[in-house]
């Protein structure tokens, strides 16, 4: 259908093609400078080298439920509903999950190094598995079915009620934890001391892990358009038949 | 035809609570259900001090597995004959609705808690004095408020979508996860379990408090959107 | 290197997923963009 219409090859546009070849260069830098390059730690040893990856990771997954909380707002506040914020807000959700398990991961090996355990009972890292199971269920309720508009509508609600439970998660887990004795855990990227190229490796690996989430949300908002119009366009199809059957 | 919301929630939840008193199905289901998940603690934990300790965390668990199977119970109800649908389409304020269903559910989770704690008493040992009996009221009120509201708006949601048994709890339960750590504490402190005082309760049940009241606004707010197809 | 495995680990799984959506979705998006019109790709 439609071949002879056939142009585009993908979905990348100049602009993401930039953004990936900018992802490139930072990634790559951080994975050979992060390993090889940086000097170890005074304290930490080469255990520091998991926070080039660990620290940017987090960023994301954190900037990504951000950004899903904004794009459904938006979604809901704007007149049009417009579908374009929904998308951006499934797309920044499907990557933040992904991000927070990584995240997830590399924290509990960096903290089985440094603290001696995979997993304290921290706030910071309590709110963060909630986040990021509240997240997978927000990624199960899109995949619920039924028509943009619908997941639209379920999704955003979903996401605007997480806005309200984090922080009450946060909130309780704090409370709890200030009952117990305080963990005397360091934060891991507390007491280390920085020289010129770990700070340069660390902050270059914020932004290549930026870009690389700019491609990512809109490489695959994009494929969720032209799914929705798969859909569309399917049951348009469907219509079309059975009305030829119904005039047969 | 517009009825005042009040008497559409009064409707709605008065229509609910008939029908679980005719089923039985609380009374004869989830009742012994949440009893023996009280009894299987006490065969894994297989401790009498550990149980008299813990045992406000047991029964808010208890609690939680039971909300489950409650919400979908009030929403199949709603789903299975389409009512859901004849109230939607009949133009029926869902803040009425919301309010009704949680108004049911918030019957339905106190009678289920009494038993509960009634288990507990009996079961795991646990003392309540006079001012522990009002921290307790106070926070099996306002847990109870806030799982209501929760449960209403979730149930709503999943009411209807294919999936719904499992998606329901993968849902809630990061949501109730405030509710079940402030109403085990404020229940440690009422039991007076591990040497906690009384006094020591009350911050958690304003945390409850906070919770009941944003989600029961949240659920006002949103519930017309979600079973809105 | 100490704790080489945990180091590595890290590295590998991190770079590891993230090569691994990208191409994933370079493939989703050529194989998609195959079948739906251009109309339908309002970034183009």
């Amino acid at each position: 259908m439609n071949t002879e219409t056939q142009t585009f090859k993908g979905v990348g546009t100049p602009a993401t093609r930039l953004y990936g070849l900018m992802a490139i260069v930072a990634l790559g830098w951080v994975f050979l400078g992060g390993l090889f390059f940086t000097p170890e730690d005074a304290v930490q040893g080469d255990a520091v080298r998991i926070m080039y990856v660990h620290v940017p990771t987090a960023w994301i997954a954190y900037l990504a439920f951000i950004v899903t909380g904004v794009a459904s707002a938006c979604w809901m506040i704007g007149k049009k509903h417009s579908m374009g914020f929904d998308r951006v807000a499934g797309a920044s959700a499907e990557v933040g999950v992904l991000f927070m398990a990584m995240t997830l991961l590399s924290g509990s090996l960096w903290g089985r190094i440094t603290w001696g355990t995979y997993w304290v009972w921290d706030p910071r890292l309590t709110t963060t598995a909630f986040l990021f199971v509240t997240y997978i269920g927000y990624l199960a309720v899109r995949g619920l079915g039924g028509t943009a508009q619908q997941r639209a509508r379920r999704s955003s609600v979903i996401a605007l009620l997480a806005v309200l439970e984090i922080p009450l998660v946060h909130f309780s887990v704090v409370l709890w934890r200030s009952l117990h004795q305080r963990a005397t855990v360091l934060s891991p990227d507390g007491d280390i001391k920085m020289d010129g190229i770990m700070l340069f490796t660390l902050l270059f690996g914020v932004f290549g892990f930026s870009v690389l989430f700019a491609w990512l949300v809109s490489h695959r908002q994009r494929i969720m358009a032209m799914q929705d119009a798969q859909q569309t366009t399917a049951i348009d199809v469907a219509v079309a038949e059975r009305l030829k059957e119904a005039q047969a | 035809m517009s009825m005042s919301t009040s008497r559409i929630a009064r409707a709605v939840a008065a229509k609910d609570l008939r029908i679980e008193l005719r089923s039985r199905v609380v009374t004869n289901q989830v009742l012994p259900f949440s009893g023996l998940v009280m009894v299987m603690f006490a065969f894994a934990l297989d401790n009498d001090d550990v149980l008299q300790r813990t045992a406000g965390g047991l029964v808010w668990l208890a609690t939680l597995f039971s909300l489950f199977i409650l919400v979908q119970r009030t929403f199949a109800v709603e789903t299975y004959d389409g009512a859901l649908d004849s109230l939607r389409v009949a133009g029926v304020n869902p803040q009425g609705i919301f309010i009704g269903k949680s108004a049911a559910l918030f019957v339905q989770l106190l009678m289920l808690e009494s038993v509960l704690f009634i288990a507990a008493v009996v079961l795991y040992r646990v003392n309540v004095n006079g001012s522990g009996a009002v921290l307790l009221v106070t926070c099996i009120l306002c847990a109870t408020a806030g799982l209501a509201f929760v449960g209403t708006l979730y149930g709503g949601l999943t009411a209807g979508a294919r999936g719904r048994e499992t998606l329901l709890p993968l849902l809630l339960l990061p949501v109730v996860a405030p509710v079940l750590i402030c109403a085990t504490r404020a229940t440690e402190s009422a039991f007076r379990s591990g040497g906690v005082t009384v006094g020591e309760g009350w911050p958690w049940v304003a945390v409850l408090a906070v919770f009941a009241a944003v989600f029961g606004l949240g659920g006002l707010l949103s519930f017309g959107s979600l079973i809105e197809e | 290197m100490n704790h080489a495995g945990f180091i590595i680990a890290t590295y590998g799984v991190t770079f590891g997923v993230i090569i691994g959506l990208v191409v994933y979705t370079i493939k989703q998006g050529r194989n998609l963009s195959r079948t739906v019109a251009d109309k339908d790709k309002p970034w183009t």
